[in-house]
């Protein structure tokens, strides 16, 4: 354009949403053009992440003045390529909101409003109510005599909101307190996954990325609503699409996600397993599994003990009154060196192959249809489908999220996929995997540094009561394996374990005092400290206070209406926030009367994402940075701005006086102000002497290169060995790296080795080892992920750098496993080996087609009064209900129901329901209905949809519906938590609790209070 | 489906308007086009309900705050759900009917940037009477432009036309996780347009392109017109041409109306 644009802009001004009079009648040569300078000219860009799911998006900051005037995707970033969701296209008006919290807010006891005070005040405050409570009521030695220094009635809960330098610190801070009752969301949303994948592969993340997903020939999306609750996902899935993949969609609602796959088949929520069963079945029967790939890679040819069983539903084993399983009786038959025997002809009666056949042999398709409600015929369709992957050449993908976690067999419906993805040799290659999609900030770096009760950072184990030494730890949890094939990776524990306790204390964790061992609180043997317990103790009165960070418990909890009268019992709460929330305002919550309510609320401003530095790890594992683009505004502090002079003051107040373990905080070796990339670095890990190493010399003080680094003997410290190599001596901060070249091999699929860093080692796909026959060539050349050439591997780096099996130097695969392999059979869980379908603890029905056994013998339940469930088939609650997030808001919504663009894309809690159960219970669309469970009512509008379709189960209609969780009373007229409805029971291995399943009825309303009319 | 004419007739040859594609079976909904398009042009959000209305089109209709809305719309094909999603705009007509209704009572207040084909509604659309703003609203064959009742200025879709002379994506475009909206020179979309076709038709033959000739914004459908939304095509002839028609088929070149009138 050749026109003078300049000098008639200045006429028509900056704003882009109207054009102005004075741009009229200008002719310009030789065309005419009417544009005005752009709000973002001449800003400066600055890279951050969004700050929702973990597809973890990268996007510019644009900062004018020291004010934020734009956000944007980052077109650069290979993951999103630009792109972002509704809530990410909706950061600019979130972080300039001036809904947020500004300030520094008190509520006395009994007080009905929030007072404004100063930071000094608060952390003074604070600081003291930690310190009275922890010398009063700190736990020395447990009922059985074990020392376990403990404080347990003080919590700290949260959040996949923090980076991963916030999450080390604020783990490192509870440890330090003694607490034990630490949790957060990942809890809730992936524990299972952990569990299930730990159990599976070895390692409990997503084992692929979300390019890979590309790579794909057949998509089956089950318990997951990739379109819209991982949006960019959907990028990826549909490249995968247009080279010809089908997508399969598994899912009781037809969603955004079906309506983009190729087709899609309801099931009825809580009957998974009955799904995959049949597809185990189908394999097994049609002989579609990969066999070179069972034989060698899986735990197939292992030979299971005489004193393994299965009958009426249980394994052997099996103790009533403990509702537990002894797992001794799942023991492996050893030969004389302690080898696991084996039988590769897959013969044996008691080799796992045989052992799965026979377990499967009952989930015939006529049982699994009545079960679940999908027909043989569309069974069918998903099974050869899906299965046409086992070939080697071929590549299927599981996309699977909360629909599969949430379930008091949550982690055995995804055990289910796993074994479903080893025999169709679907793992550790380009396209396969299964692909848990995390769905919090920074969930998989939160779960990672371990803000949970019963895994220290790097997923080792809490210290246990009867663990009383370091040695003693040691002892319990470093695996052995006699088998030389074996590279039992775990073997090497100890060096992590002792590095973690140097950076935790510094130069007082010496070899002499077990690295500070004793300080370390310690949980009883077989307790749980998770959510749900933690909430019934609170509703018990046997808890003081606590912290919650970035967290909305008293929205996202089970049973909600108990658990917003537990906390009433709480004498002081801490609450990080950017909004005020159902949690931080549970003192004025309607029905409740503030001046009953003792407890004592701080509630302090956090800084959003873009006003914060540091690092989080996306669902694939990669490490991204992201800058500050403008300074926290109003009075807000990042995380660690809180807890660091939080902690700081209490440890002054602990010089000063004494008090219950003084050691155990003062000998912390805790920074004097947060600095994230200090932390970045003390991840990583350190040496703290001078060291030589591979013939290297490292200073004291210098950065690690490599978990394979860390010793034991205290010269490294570590706050976390998967991060070891994230940030080197030789090139830094890797997660800054945004550099696209790659190999040929490497962008045949997409694996970008330099872009960002992922743990472990910079490794894309876990367990690629797999992706090769024994002599090191890919089973699938078109993909390769690696190839042994030349006497080297090339492509991703492998899953283990040993030369292939067939040298006769190599090592199994699964490097994580004691034996190497992957596992069909699962002895480590809590509920069995091979998965069951057992029904929700609320149901429909009331039997089991497969075994006299209803429910898990083993879900876990509290026992308080409000804590009911409807029993099996009840007329009273004959509906099933499942829940759900959606695309505009993020999870609890206690966030973005505070910014209005995405409010009014999704403004009330409707109910998605069938026409055929409207027209049955005379409801209309667009009208308001009570929905109820045995333990609470909530209000939502009815949204009457085909899209729900009702369910043929054991010969009967079923109908399900479906809401999402996401309203709170705090955002007027928009309804309130869903979560009233859903029961407080959970898994048997993680108590993730069954949001995705229970038992309602609905009905007209009479009158609406929760919602705008 | 004639496609070829890649810019107006009348137009100069080194003048190459900017076209978007609309390829619906890409479409997730996910809204970041609706999102990005509000915070972009700073526009306020409306109250929106449930209540009285239980869809997840929200806000209900297009409007002075929302330049963009993805439309939903469900119904059953053998038994089988097809659920639509339409992300509507301003289509950006070659010749737009808007812009000839508006010129009529006050020239220039409904502008066409000759670079890139955007048709804009400036400050000076706050002279059009209620009325006025009826005919223009009428004269539309997509029901796009709206009335701020408050200040009386007429809005609709910007193309995003800062942007675009800057060289940058709208951003409806630029925030599209799929790649179900592309933008660039009316060429290359015309023949994206086709070879999306092409591609889409094998799983659904009845899809089509709409209107591809006549406007800017050119979307792909899988799925009868209707079935997304009333204005998904030109609004359908009545009985007797109608005034949205004529004026529809008045904005062609002379060739084509002879050709189908």
């Amino acid at each position: 354009m050749k026109c003078d644009r300049r000098s008639f802009l200045k006429l028509a001004g900056s704003s882009a949403a109207c054009l102005s009079l004075t741009q009229l009648g200008v002719s310009l040569s030789p065309v005419r053009a009417y544009a005005a300078d752009l709000k973002i000219d001449g800003a400066k860009e600055v890279f951050t992440v969004c700050p929702f799911c973990s597809v973890s998006c990268y996007a510019i900051g644009y900062v004018k003045n020291g004010k934020l005037v734009s956000v944007e995707g980052d077109p650069d970033y290979p993951i999103n390529e630009g792109a972002l969701c509704a809530k990410g296209a909706a950061m600019f008006t979130m972080t300039t909101s001036h809904h947020r919290v500004q300030k520094p807010m008190y509520r006395a006891p009994y007080s009905d409003k929030w007072e404004e005070k100063s930071w000094d005040w608060v952390i003074e405050r604070i600081a003291r109510r930690v310190k009275d409570t922890r010398d009063k009521e700190f736990v020395t030695r447990n009922k059985a005599g074990q020392t376990v220094n403990r404080i347990e009635s003080m919590f700290l809960l949260g959040t996949s909101h923090a980076s991963n330098e916030e999450c080390a610190l604020t783990h490192q801070f509870a440890r330090g307190l003694g607490i034990v009752h630490m949790d957060h969301q990942a809890r809730v949303c992936h524990s299972s996954t952990v569990a299930a994948l730990g159990e599976s592969f070895g390692r409990g993340a997503m084992t692929n990325h979300w390019i890979d997903i590309k790579n794909a020939d057949s998509i089956l999306i089950m318990g997951s609503n990739a379109a819209e609750h991982h949006p960019i996902s959907f990028k990826w899935v549909l490249k995968a699409k247009d080279k010809g993949a089908t997508v399969m969609h598994v899912d009781p609602k037809f969603s955004r996600t079906s309506a983009r796959s190729d087709f899609h088949v309801p099931l009825r929520s809580g009957t998974d397993i009955a799904f995959l069963g049949g597809m185990i079945k189908f394999i097994l029967d049609n002989e579609k599994y990969f066999k070179p790939y069972v034989v060698d890679y899986t735990n197939a040819s292992l030979i299971v003990g005489k004193d393994f069983g299965f009958k009426d539903g249980l394994f052997t084993g099996y103790d009533p009154k403990t509702r537990t399983y002894d797992k001794s009786k799942w023991d492996l038959e050893l030969d004389s060196k302690g080898v696991p025997k084996r039988d590769k002809s897959l013969k044996h009666p008691r080799c796992v192959f045989q052992l799965l056949k026979k377990h499967y042999s009952r989930y015939s398709l006529d049982k699994v249809a009545s079960t679940t409600g999908v027909s043989e015929k569309n069974l069918l369709r998903v099974y050869e489908a899906y299965t046409a992957t086992g070939t080697g050449t071929k590549a299927g993908t599981i996309l699977y999220a909360l629909g599969w976690t949430q379930h008091t067999v949550g982690v055995q419906n995804i055990r289910s996929s796993g074994i479903i993805q080893l025999l169709l040799g679907n793992i550790g290659i380009a396209g396969g995997g299964i692909n848990a999609l995390r769905g919090e900030p920074n969930v998989q770096g939160s779960t990672d540094h371990a803000m949970l009760y019963h895994i220290l950072p790097g997923y080792m184990a809490m210290p246990r009561g009867d663990w009383g030494s370091y040695d003693e730890y040691n002892k319990a949890n470093t695996p052995i394996s006699n088998d030389p094939q074996s590279a039992n990776w775990w073997q090497h524990k100890p060096k992590y374990f002792a590095s973690l306790l140097k950076a935790w204390y510094g130069d007082s964790a010496t070899e002499k005092n077990g690295f500070g061992y004793e300080w370390l609180p310690k949980v009883d043997k077989g307790e749980d400290y998770s959510y749900l317990f933690l909430f019934d103790r609170m509703y018990r009165g046997e808890i003081t206070g606590g912290f919650f960070m970035g967290l909305n418990p008293m929205n996202s909890v089970p049973n909600t209406n108990k658990i917003r009268k537990a906390m009433d019992n709480l004498d002081w709460v801490v609450c990080s926030e950017l909004h005020n929330s159902e949690t931080t305002d549970n003192w004025h919550r309607p029905g409740a009367d503030p001046k009953k309510i003792k407890t004592e609320f701080f509630l302090l401003p956090s800084a959003h994402r873009l006003e914060k530095t540091g690092s989080v790890t996306n669902s694939g594992r990669w490490l991204l940075w992201h800058a500050q683009s403008i300074k926290p505004q109003f009075k807000a502090r990042p995380f660690g701005e809180m807890y660091v002079p939080i902690l700081n003051k209490i440890r002054a107040l602990y010089e000063k006086e004494g008090g219950a373990l003084p050691e155990a905080v003062l000998k912390l070796d805790w920074p004097k102000a947060y600095d994230p990339e200090d932390l970045c670095q003390r991840i990583n890990g350190r040496f703290t002497r001078d060291v030589v190493y591979k013939g290297k010399k490292y200073k004291k003080d210098q950065q690690v290169p490599s978990f394979a680094a860390l010793a034991d003997d205290g010269s490294t410290s570590s706050l976390n060995w998967l991060y070891s190599g994230s940030w080197t001596e030789e090139d830094g901060n890797k997660s800054l790296r945004r550099d696209p070249s790659q190999t040929k091999m490497q962008a045949k699929i997409g694996l970008y080795p330099n872009w960002s860093w992922c743990w472990p080692v910079n490794r894309r796909i876990l367990y690629n080892r797999a992706s090769v026959d024994l002599n090191g060539k890919p089973f699938n050349p078109d993909k390769a992920v690696i190839e042994w050439k030349n006497g080297k591997w090339v492509g991703d780096v492998p899953d283990g750098g040993w030369p292939p099996l067939a040298s006769g130097k190599g090592k199994l695969p699964f490097i994580m496993h004691q034996h190497g392999m992957g596992h069909l059979f699962g002895p480590g869980r809590q509920d069995g080996p091979f998965p069951e379908h057992y029904e929700p603890a609320e149901t429909p029905v009331d039997k089991n087609l497969f075994s006299k056994q209803l429910h898990s013998p083993c879900y876990k339940f509290v026992t308080s009064a409000p804590d009911v469930l409807a029993a099996p088939a009840d007329p009273k609650y004959p509906i099933v209900l499942t829940t759900y997030s959606l695309t505009e808001h993020w999870c609890g919504g206690g966030e973005t129901r505070n910014v209005p663009n995405l409010l009014e894309a999704e403004p009330q809690l409707y109910v998605e329901m069938s026409p055929e159960l409207a027209k049955e219970k005379g409801i209309r669309n667009g009208e308001g209905v009570y929905i109820e469970s045995a333990r609470g009512r909530v209000e939502a509008i009815a949204m009457v949809t085909i899209r729900m379709r009702p369910l043929k189960v054991h010969g009967r209609i079923i109908h399900e519906i479906g809401m999402p969780y996401c309203f709170g009373w705090t955002t007027p007229g928009s309804g309130d938590s869903t979560n009233r409805l859903t029961p407080s029971v959970g898994d048997p291995n993680t108590t993730i609790p069954e949001f995705k399943a229970c038992c309602v009825n609905i009905r007209k309303a009479d009158k609406l209070t929760e919602l705008a009319t | 489906m004639q496609t070829g004419r890649v810019f107006p007739p009348g137009r100069k040859e080194n003048v190459m308007p900017k076209t978007f594609l609309i390829d619906t079976s890409r479409c997730t909904a996910c809204r970041g086009c609706q999102l990005a398009c509000k915070e972009w042009h700073g526009l306020p959000a409306n109250k929106t309900k449930q209540f009285g209305w239980g869809s997840h089109q929200n806000p209900q209709d297009l409007n002075p705050n929302n330049y963009k809305l993805v439309r939903f719309s469900e119904h059953l094909e053998d038994d089988v759900v097809r659920w639509n999603f339409f992300p509507d705009q301003c289509r950006h007509c070659e010749v737009a009917p808007c812009k000839e209704t508006g010129d009529l009572y006050r020239e220039g207040a409904i502008v066409q940037d000759e670079k890139t084909g955007a048709i804009l509604y400036t400050d000076g659309t706050r002279k059009f009477s209620k009325e006025q703003f009826e005919e223009i609203r009428e004269s539309c064959p997509y029901n796009i432009p709206r009335r701020n009742e408050k200040t009386g200025i007429l809005s609709k879709c910007t193309m995003c036309n800062d942007r675009v002379h800057k060289g940058m994506l709208p951003s409806c475009v630029k925030v599209c996780p799929t790649g179900a909206m592309a933008f660039g020179e009316r060429g290359e979309m015309l023949k994206l347009a086709e070879e999306r076709l092409a591609t889409v038709k094998k799983r659904f033959p009845n899809a089509m392109l709409a209107d591809p000739d006549d406007v800017m914004v050119i979307y792909l459908l899988t799925d009868a017109p209707e079935n997304y939304h009333s204005f998904a095509v030109a609004a359908a002839p009545q009985s007797t041409m109608d005034r949205k028609r004529f004026l529809a088929k008045l904005a062609r070149p002379v060739t084509r109306m002879t050709e189908k009138a």
